[in-house]
């Protein structure tokens, strides 16, 4: 698409009609005002998810006691948190401390504007998507270290460094598969990317394309979330609770909350990048209604498509939530030995056999 | 509107990195003036550039000033500290990055210079619409790879050079330092690690007498007597 005439910008900062470009701007706040909505209902589905499956795992009853079946217990230890006493380190950097979990939360819900719930149901449908996630994501560890300097205590330091180590470490091999992605589907739009999952069906997905891919950003994207087995950051044996040690009340309540949320956004990116997003996946079947399901216009095709998508994070959410009630946590070593020594290796060679299948294929 | 705000935070983070008194406060706002950069950059429309300081400068290299500075013991700048004697030196340099600043601006487009003629406001073209649209990515990938691969290719033995030099400085001395094995201590049989003085392996009876000098001090098959001297035993 070429456009031939000249546009010149002005910027117009000492005028007043660019105030109200930016006015109508604001018919903006529905959709992100919807999406956090959903974002924080999700979590609290996330963490009900989290007690039952464990419980389930531990053979015991998970929470009961809060709503039927317990679905009330997240809000319930919300209400609790934000109700509790709001400690400050007395000689910690207060402003530090403060502004730490603000970041660590900030971060994640700056990566939901970019997953697509549907074709139209995006709310940035950016040319660079998922480099957005990534580049975001890199900001997290600053709110890490923030936190673990300002409270003023040698093992939350400690542990914050750790944390920031284990962040870092780990987004090189995501960087590098969510790179493989983008190779593949020629663009980093997520939508995009979605889209070029779609055409046949089940034996679309990227999971088949880049199944090296998908095992090393599954593992990388559980340590970038600080889950076990890669929970050293908040261990409750090594370093009382890491570098969330000092926090009390809605600050740790931001901390848990940033956890969830970043889990979630983690387990919609593998969904949209490896298991085709919202398309509905049952190639070849010679009924047409079922077949085209997803293309059905209107609210229903969109509802479809958002179920869909959700269903397919549940997988991640819970093989997530399987093993971190499973398996045994890392050493710190032997967690950045994983992260620099191995998946980086593989992840790099993972881009190697991607670009010569690109050149053969073209 | 956003312009300003953002020139003058990145602005004022700047000086503030100066001025801070803690140094990671100093660090903080300079990964501060890299955000600001950063949201400066998409509204020029260069959104790739705009991710690429987020992940590189922010989270590579003010991650590492951080751990670097965190973990040094650096006191905390003096309250009545003497500013004025840094003004000399400083002043050349300041006012040197003031002269060049004006090779690159141009001169009609400064509102507040004596000789700016017309409109109000800073004008810039928009050269990324003129030719076909192509994404910031592609852009970069079509000049970097073909006409300028000599300069992609010597940035990146530079950052060998910088990945060598640090494995250099951390690398423990190798030679020297006595390292387990964990598996193969698991995997070291008696009957293979001791060796009888004239060199033979023990057979099958000694190991069994040896085993139960280690087990239980004293060996309980009577009549017990061994051919050779000292038993030798090498672990490795």
């Amino acid at each position: 698409m070429i456009i031939d005439t000249t546009e010149v910008q002005t910027i117009n900062s000492f005028s007043t009609s660019g105030f109200f470009k930016e006015v109508y701007g604001l018919i903006w706040i529905i959709p992100i005002l919807t999406l956090i909505l959903e974002i924080t209902i999700g979590v609290l589905v996330i963490v009900w998810l989290e007690r039952e499956i464990s419980a389930a795992i531990q053979q015991r009853i998970g929470p009961e006691y809060a709503g039927p079946l317990g679905i009330l217990q997240a809000i319930a230890d919300g209400t609790k948190l934000l109700l509790k006493e709001d400690l400050l380190p007395s000689r910690g950097d207060i402003r530090l401390f403060s502004v730490g979990p603000s970041i660590a939360v900030i971060s994640v819900l700056l990566s939901y504007l970019v997953i697509p719930f549907g074709y139209r149901l995006v709310l940035a449908d950016l040319g660079i998507g998922v480099f957005l996630w990534i580049a975001i994501s890199s900001i997290a560890p600053i709110g890490l270290l923030m936190s673990g300097y300002g409270s003023n205590n040698k093992y939350s330091f400690s542990g914050g460094l750790r944390a920031a180590a284990q962040s870092i470490s780990y987004e090189i091999p995501l960087t590098l598969c969510v790179l493989s992605i983008s190779l593949t589907c020629d663009s980093s739009s997520t939508v995009d990317i979605v889209e070029a999952q779609s055409k046949y069906g089940f034996w679309g997905w990227n999971l088949w394309r880049q199944p090296i891919g998908f095992l090393v950003f599954l593992i990388s994207s559980l340590a970038e979330c600080e889950r076990l087995p890669f929970d050293l950051p908040e261990a409750e044996e090594e370093l009382v609770a890491g570098y969330q040690t000092e926090y009390s009340g809605i600050k740790y309540a931001l901390f848990y909350l940033a956890s969830y949320l970043n889990l979630l956004v983690s387990s919609l990116f593998v969904t949209v990048l490896y298991l085709g997003g919202w398309n509905f996946s049952i190639p070849y079947i010679p009924i047409p209604e079922l077949f085209r399901i997803n293309q059905m216009a209107g609210i229903f095709g969109m509802t479809i498509d958002i179920f869909i998508t959700l269903a397919k994070a549940y997988l991640f959410l819970f093989i997530s939530i399987t093993t971190r009630w499973t398996l045994p946590r890392m050493r710190i070593d032997q967690l950045l030995n994983l992260g620099w020594k191995f998946l980086l290796p593989i992840s790099l060679g993972n881009l190697l056999l991607t670009t010569s299948s690109q050149l053969v294929s073209l | 509107m956003i312009l300003s705000v953002l020139s003058s935070f990145a602005l004022v983070s700047g000086l503030m990195v100066v001025r801070a008194k803690n140094p990671v406060h100093s660090v903080l706002f300079f990964i501060l003036v890299f955000c600001n950069t950063s949201g400066l950059l998409i509204l020029l429309g260069l959104d790739f550039f705009a991710m690429i300081f987020l992940v590189v400068y922010i989270g590579a290299i003010a991650v590492l000033f951080l751990f670097v500075v965190m973990m040094f013991n650096i006191q905390i700048a003096e309250i009545h500290e003497e500013v004025l004697r840094y003004l000399p030196v400083s002043g050349i340099i300041g006012l040197i990055f003031w002269w060049e600043m004006f090779f690159i601006l141009d001169n009609e487009t400064i509102p507040l210079l004596p000789t700016h003629r017309n409109t109000t406001s800073l004008r810039y073209m928009v050269y990324a619409e003129k030719v076909q649209s192509w994404t910031n990515l592609e852009t970069l990938g079509n000049l970097l790879y073909t006409h300028y691969f000599v300069w992609f290719l010597v940035s990146s033995l530079i950052l060998l050079v910088a990945m060598i030099g640090a494995i250099v400085l951390t690398m423990h001395r190798t030679t020297r330092v006595k390292r387990q094995d964990i598996f193969r201590k698991n995997a070291l049989d008696s009957r293979r690690i001791i060796m009888k003085e004239d060199g033979r392996d023990l057979s099958r009876r000694e190991a069994y007498i040896y085993n139960e000098y280690i087990s239980f001090g004293s060996p309980r098959v009577s009549g017990f007597e061994t051919s050779g001297g000292a038993l030798e035993c090498s672990l490795d």
